[in-house]
């Protein structure tokens, strides 16, 4: 019931704003229904409802932890929506509008599926959704971005489909019943024939890893991410990788419970580690500072798959860096979206001392970069120490010392673009140019509240989220 | 009924190097459509009657064989191009890379081990080769709607396994999936509308401004 309301009320929310003709009303839709989605995301983190008939549709820790992270961020996008579009008014935002709330439906139906079917089918249907956001600006640079994007993206969630199929043949093959279930998966796991099932593990790791962005399927994302509006970037890095993330630790349930669980984990150590060294090369000397996020991204990923390879404790810090990621990127592409707009540009030989053209923006991006590189006392340092001590008490000598390197190296090259863009010597303003678009309340309460969650997080961890934590890390196979 | 169906899928593979040889777009088009209807009667041949596949094979036909070749042949007349024109790898290579794959496809099946009912059977070899042409056509050649017409060929090899699991899945996640997968189409068709606007030519190596400098 309470799930239902969740999956159908934003589609409602998307009717209503198609229909609108007030182009300059039809984005308060927007934060409406991500009002009520909050009340009844938190009606269901309250009073969770129990399986579906058939078993198919259950929020369990895990996808709580993902629906909550993506909820308050499409939240704080809403928000700053409004005000964002009152400055494209030259453009229809219908599309805009109906396909963010059909994509938050979506990304819900993502983290209640425990049919592999059911979520293929979700996730699916969010990257094509994101393709008319990322062509918002409709320009040339907006298309080609567009169809690599979108290109890339269906031909890696196609190899996942038939990963998915592999998965349900190998049931067939062990004389098992033919099934998509997670749980009935999970328990026949062991059982089901080691050919298929290891043919089905790769395949599900390039696709959902190029949904996720993983090095070397990564190509599309500096593209996308650098052309799409703000709000798209942030529900992008935040909501769909989320999402993509879900559906890869899915796979690792099923795969931590078969005898090849080893192999699977060093894949994807091997595949984390390679995407935060391509991050390190390519953040450095970056001179787009959308792109740079779009990096940023792409190392995250690549500490998620690193912290699920590396299991054990980690696992509580890939959770809870999960959550951090999406809400720091939140700050990052909303601020940067506010820093560009006041430029009208960015690119970092135009864009130089924001902070005094748009002071909050500008220390906001400055914060969310020190947050989002792992320095204390914000969240994702907790995460991030989480993940490394682990490496080091299991043993992973190797893996630990490299993620720090890769780290490090990171913060420089994101320093390195970041510092002159906050802190430069701002542009002569011509005489007679426009003053440029100063800070509003609008277009930076939502981000101060993301910045404050991280730094509230990162001192104290609620007892609820500490325990959505631990049974989500329970049900991935730590603790065992 | 085996040998029949095998003779179908033997059709489809022969059909994926009509694909990879030609450089006439509407004929590449509606070699894919005579594919997917190949491919949607499939599932009447291998599988008992029910409903539920004459369905998948109702759906199948229009989707394939009707409604995505006839968005495509659309695009095709709007951005009045007829030809593929210098494939970033040619056409005698390609054919043989797609011969090298299917051999490939047929080596890597034999290692896998098949149900007993469908021993002996062409679908894993099939499938995996009609992947990996649909893969090949998709990276070797320029113009937007070759690279479409490689997606729907991956699809197709995808489909032709998805056939194995006919009776297995749920009506409900099997409708989504065809639905999704057209709605991709559906859309890349208006990117590629907007590429021939924007561009005044359908060629995805024109869309070369974003990169690292």
């Amino acid at each position: 019931m309470q799930l239902s309301l969740m999956l159908f009320m934003p589609v409602v929310g998307a009717i209503i704003a198609w229909f609108l003709p007030d182009n300059h009303r039809r984005p308060l839709v927007l934060p409406f229904f991500a009002v009520i989605h909050l009340a009844l995301l938190s009606w269901v983190l309250v009073d969770t409802p129990p399986a579906s008939a058939g078993g198919w549709f259950l929020l369990d820790p895990i996808g709580k932890l993902v629906m909550f992270s993506f909820s308050i961020l499409f939240a704080a996008c809403a928000w700053y929506a409004v005000n964002y579009l009152r400055y494209r008014e030259d453009r229809s935002n219908r599309i805009l509008c109906s396909a963010l709330l059909l994509c938050l439906s979506a990304m819900c139906l993502v983290s209640i599926s425990q049919n592999l079917g059911v979520l293929w089918v979700a996730l699916e249907t969010t990257s094509i959704l994101m393709a008319p956001l990322i062509y918002f600006n409709h320009n040339a640079r907006s298309l080609e971005a567009t169809w690599k994007y979108f290109l890339i993206c269906s031909v890696g969630i196609a190899v996942a489909l038939l990963g998915i199929f592999f998965l349900a043949y190998s049931t067939i093959v062990a004389h098992q019943d033919a099934t998509l279930l997670l749980s009935s998966l999970i328990e026949d796991a062991p059982r089901l024939n080691p050919q298929w099932r290891h043919t089905a593990f790769i395949f599900l790791l390039v696709g959902f890893g190029s949904k996720m962005g993983l090095a070397p399927m990564h190509t599309w994302k500096p593209d996308a991410y650098g052309e799409a509006p703000g709000i798209v970037g942030a529900l992008l890095a935040g909501g769909l990788v989320n999402c993509a993330f879900l559906s890869l630790m899915r796979v690792y349930q099923i795969a931590v419970a078969t005898q090849e669980a080893a192999t699977f984990q060093n894949a994807l150590i091997v595949m984390g580690l390679l995407s935060m060294a391509f991050a390190a090369v390519f953040m450095a000397r970056q001179n787009d500072f959308k792109r740079m996020l779009a990096y940023s991204s792409v190392e995250h990923v690549g500490i998620l798959t690193l912290a699920l390879g590396l299991g054990k404790g980690a696992l509580l810090g890939a959770l809870f860096h999960m959550v951090n990621n999406c809400l720091t990127k939140g700050v990052l592409f909303l601020s940067a979206g506010n820093i560009h707009r006041a430029f009208g540009s960015k690119n970092t030989a135009v864009v130089r001392g924001a902070i005094r053209w748009v002071p909050w923006s500008g220390a906001l991006f400055l914060t969310g970069f020190l947050a989002i590189t792992g320095s204390p006392p914000f969240a994702p340092f907790v995460s991030e120490f989480t993940i490394v001590s682990s490496a080091f008490t299991t043993g992973n000598y190797w893996a630990g010392s490299l993620f720090l390197v890769f780290l490090a190296a990171i913060f420089i090259g994101m320093a390195l673009t970041v510092l002159p863009v906050v802190l430069g010597e701002p542009p002569e303003l011509e005489a007679g140019a426009a003053e440029p678009d100063r800070d509003s309340f609008v277009s930076i309460m939502p981000l101060l509240v993301l910045m404050a969650i991280m730094l509230v997080f990162g001192i104290w961890v609620p007892p609820p989220l500490r325990e959505l934590l631990t049974a989500g890390a329970r049900l991935l196979g730590g603790y065992r | 009924m085996g040998s029949l169906a095998d003779q179908f899928l033997v059709l489809s593979l022969l059909i994926n190097f009509i694909v990879l040889g030609t450089s006439r777009l509407g004929f590449a088009v509606r070699a894919v459509a005579i594919q997917g209807v190949v491919l949607g009667l499939l599932p009447a041949l291998i599988h008992p009657f029910s409903w539920h596949i004459v369905f998948i094979v109702v759906l199948m036909i229009c989707a394939k064989g009707v409604l995505i070749p006839w968005l495509i042949t659309n695009a095709i007349r709007k951005a009045e191009i007829k030809r593929e024109v210098e494939p970033f790898i040619g056409y005698i290579p390609t054919l043989v890379l797609g011969a090298i794959c299917t051999a490939l496809a047929f080596v890597f099946a034999k290692r896998l081990p098949m149900a007993v009912e469908h021993q002996d059977l062409l679908f894993v070899p099939a499938s995996i080769a009609t992947l990996m042409t649909g893969f090949l056509v998709l990276t070797t050649r320029r113009k937007a709607i070759s690279q479409v017409i490689g997606y729907l060929l991956m699809e197709n090899g995808i489909f032709i396994f998805g056939l194995l699991l006919a009776e297995a899945m749920p009506v409900m996640v099997e409708a989504g999936a065809v639905l999704d997968l057209l709605v991709a189409i559906f859309v890349m068709g208006i990117i590629m509308n907007h590429i021939s606007r924007e561009f005044s030519s359908l060629d995805t190596s024109r869309l070369t401004m974003l990169k690292e400098e």
